[in-house]
């Protein structure tokens, strides 16, 4: 009888023990202010952004739940008529979609060939790209603003294009190959079998089967090019600048006005969430294939 | 795992027959069909990462040797420079101070909310809430902290909140810049206000004080009247703002509309110095202290009374802006670690843990035994990653802190960017800085590589 009481108790986990110490009440309020916490960064700017530059520089944001009427949509209304920053705003599309295709692209043909053809130097290639995830891109900028500047690329949308795509290859390689080795030889073989070309194989059996791959690397690609700001501060002038950079030159004259740079910093960040919460999923098994960025 | 090793490591089929009949005409030259569609397949890649990653890192090193016009030839100066320079020694302290704090903390913080999520009920929520940061740039993140952070403790959400729990503990009585009226009898000490002669018991001190706005008197503030005469033990008197708005009174005496100030502290001091005994102001600004031995004692007013009103933390400053940054790097990263080891949890098999506790086994052993180390690859993976993003760090670093704080918080790669792009033109430092970076990523590296290695002999 006690034996078998005895087996029940040690049964429970630390994590159970702790729940019946505290009670789940307290558990509960405890996650809500860890949440609270963090979601009050992004409420603050969010509600900054809704206020007049006047109003912003008088008193915080919190001022609203006291005084509803003071929330206003006219810095956003003034952003969208602002020429020079609905600019950077397309040029950070113009950046983002190509270096994110060109990955892709580029990425799953490389990974096939790791994964699915023979040919000699291969596992010591890999092991060269392997070394690649991890070089900090730093190394480049100099000596690609060097060459930049002498093959006239330097201020263009393409240099940063690709600088990211160069950049984004060895995590697109790896993630690629690791999940094209999985798909079953026996399905490659009986096409080649058939006759059918290495390209035919690619394009029919690999990507089709991969696209879970490829979506996870497009999501966690879209993402790091949208929001690099270190790449496109040097690369790009004030014609080709992305809105991070555009957001980061206002910053410079921080303080009297808050109320754009909260609305602009808003802006840039909702096609980026959107893309997140709506394949969440992706992006997370992008982390998990290969952490290494 | 068999699935995603055994094709790419065994060349069975095509490798086999290549090397053992080089006369096998057919099989060389599929041999020499599939090199040449693997070269066309990988050139893209192997182009842009040669042109864009393996030239500039071969650039670099051949750069860092040479000075900053790049005409001379200085050996390893550029690197002599970097440890002695101060501005540059400050990035490499700051960037140890993140390596060694910002990873640990995002691990510990993921590894606790990924235990805890999995007892509520809302743990998607919960995860979407924390994860969520990942999605924002780091520009727009270093926004949201600076502006959280200033110091205006009206615009700074930070502070105001610091200011509001600070007020809420010190009741809120302060009458800053308070100075007593000139010969009124009293003086003005660091700070304090005391009697200038010592006060028999059973007498009484008044405190005529000005330099105080009338607008900022407490609200329950009245008229200022002469304490009632004090008994035997008791020291009184009346402390109130000796002025009238628009002229008129007798200075040094109370009435024409005088306000008392209330809730001041009056300390009874001994000739040693010690405060034996002290009372609080009523409304109309009387006091009286009570229960002195017999005796005179000086009566004073102590420095609480008049400190200026607390406004909040210098966040932005030079000590706490690297506090504050590594904040930021948190709140972004923390839910990074926190999918990666929920997920490890999830994956990871109870049944283990069940036999351990039937066999007897308490449940902190069960931790230390079975649990953290099956979790622990996964703990080295978001561990390693973490410290490669840190060591990287630029954007949050070159946004967050105001132009005076900038230099104390700087770390390698903001300094790279300054010595090489904003200002300093030095590229020669600028790629000395960039090898550094590389060297110090240099074991985690290797660590990937054998992890890999690993991984395919499995």
């Amino acid at each position: 009888m006690t034996v078998d009481l005895g087996i029940v108790k040690a049964k429970r986990s630390v994590a159970g023990r702790i729940l019946d110490f505290f009670g789940k009440g307290v558990m509960n309020v405890v996650l809500i202010i860890v949440a609270v916490f963090w979601l009050v960064p992004t409420i603050g700017l969010f509600l900054s952004s809704l206020r007049s530059s006047t109003d912003n520089s008088q008193s915080g944001w919190w001022t609203v739940f006291t005084r509803p009427a003071q929330l206003t949509i006219e810095n956003y209304t003034n952003l969208l008529g602002n020429s020079q920053f609905m600019g950077s705003f397309l040029n950070t599309i113009e950046i983002t979609v190509p270096a994110t295709i060109l990955v892709v692209v580029i990425g799953s043909l490389a990974g096939y060939a790791f994964a699915w053809i023979r040919f000699p130097g291969r596992d010591w290639l890999l092991v060269v790209v392997i070394v690649l995830l991890a070089v900090p891109l730093q190394v480049s900028l100099i000596p690609i603003a060097r060459l930049y500047g002498s093959i006239g690329l330097f201020g263009s949308i393409l240099g940063v294009i690709l600088f990211h795509t160069a950049y984004g290859l060895p995590f697109a390689i790896f993630l690629l190959r690791n999940f094209f080795t999985q798909i079953p030889g026996e399905m490659l073989e009986a096409a080649r079998i058939d006759g059918a070309s290495e390209w035919r194989i690619f394009a029919r059996i690999i990507l089709p089967l991969g696209l879970p791959a490829i979506a996870s690397l497009s999501i966690f690609q879209f993402l790091w090019t949208w929001n690099d700001m270190l790449v496109a501060l040097i690369f790009t002038n004030a014609t080709s600048q992305p809105v991070t950079v555009a957001i980061q030159s206002q910053l410079r004259q921080f303080g009297a006005n808050i109320d754009i740079l909260s609305a602009g910093a808003f802006l840039s960040m909702i096609i980026p969430l959107i893309v997140f919460f709506a394949f969440q999923r992706f992006f997370v098994s992008a982390l998990l294939a290969g952490s290494t960025k | 795992m068999s699935t995603a090793t055994v094709p790419a490591r065994a060349p069975k089929r095509g490798g086999v027959t290549v090397a053992a009949s080089g006369s096998n005409r057919p099989s060389r030259s599929r041999a020499r069909r599939s090199l040449l569609t693997a070269i066309i397949f990988l050139a893209p890649a192997l182009f842009l990462l040669g042109v864009l990653i393996g030239y500039p890192v071969v650039y670099s090193v051949w750069r860092s040797l040479f000075d900053a016009s790049g005409d001379n030839f200085v050996g390893g100066a550029n690197y002599a420079t970097m440890f002695t320079d101060p501005a540059t020694f400050v990035a490499i302290r700051n960037n140890v101070i993140w390596v060694i704090v910002a990873p640990i903390t995002c691990t510990v913080l993921g590894l606790i909310f990924a235990v805890l999520m999995n007892r509520i009920r809302w743990a998607t929520a919960f995860k979407l809430i924390i994860f969520m940061p990942m999605a924002i740039s780091m520009v727009a993140s270093g926004v949201i902290f600076r502006t959280l952070f200033q110091e205006n403790p009206d615009l700074g959400a930070v502070n105001a909140g610091l200011v509001s729990v600070h007020s809420a503990f010190s009741g809120g009585s302060a009458y800053p810049g308070a100075r007593p009226r000139d010969d009124s009898g009293l003086e003005g000490t660091g700070g304090s206000i005391r009697s200038s002669t010592s006060v028999p018991t059973g007498g009484s001190q008044n405190f005529p004080l000005v330099g105080i706005l009338g607008s900022t008197l407490p609200a329950g503030a009245t008229d200022a009247v002469e304490a009632p005469t004090a008994k035997p033990t008791d020291i009184s008197g009346t402390v109130w703002l000796d002025f009238v708005k628009g002229g008129g009174g007798t200075n040094g005496q109370v009435g024409d509309g005088k306000k008392g100030l209330p809730g001041v502290t009056v300390d009874a001091i001994d000739a040693s110095g010690a405060v034996v005994a002290s009372a609080t102001t009523a409304n109309d600004g009387t006091y009286d202290i009570t229960g002195l031995a017999s005796g005179s004692y000086r009566v004073g007013l102590p420095a609480t009374n008049f400190a200026a009103a607390y406004s909040g933390v210098s966040w932005l400053g030079p000590t706490l802006v690297t506090a504050v940054i590594i904040l930021a790097y948190v709140w972004i990263w923390a839910g990074f670690s926190m999918v990666m080891i929920a997920s490890g949890l999830s994956a990871m098999d109870i049944s283990l843990q069940e036999a351990a506790r039937i066999d007897g086994a308490n449940e902190w052993q069960v931790f230390r035994r079975i649990t953290a180390p099956l979790l622990s690859p996964v703990l080295i993976v978001v561990f390693i990653t973490l410290i490669i993003n840190v060591l990287k760090i630029f954007d949050l670093v070159y946004v967050i802190p105001p132009g005076s704080s900038l230099p104390d918080a700087t770390v390698i790669a903001v300094q790279l960017w300054t010595v090489s792009f904003g200002g300093g033109n030095d590229q020669g430092l600028g790629s000395a800085l960039a090898i550094f970076l590389l060297i110090l990523v240099l074991p985690f590296m290797i660590i990937n590589v054998r992890r890999f290695r690993m991984e395919r002999e499995q």
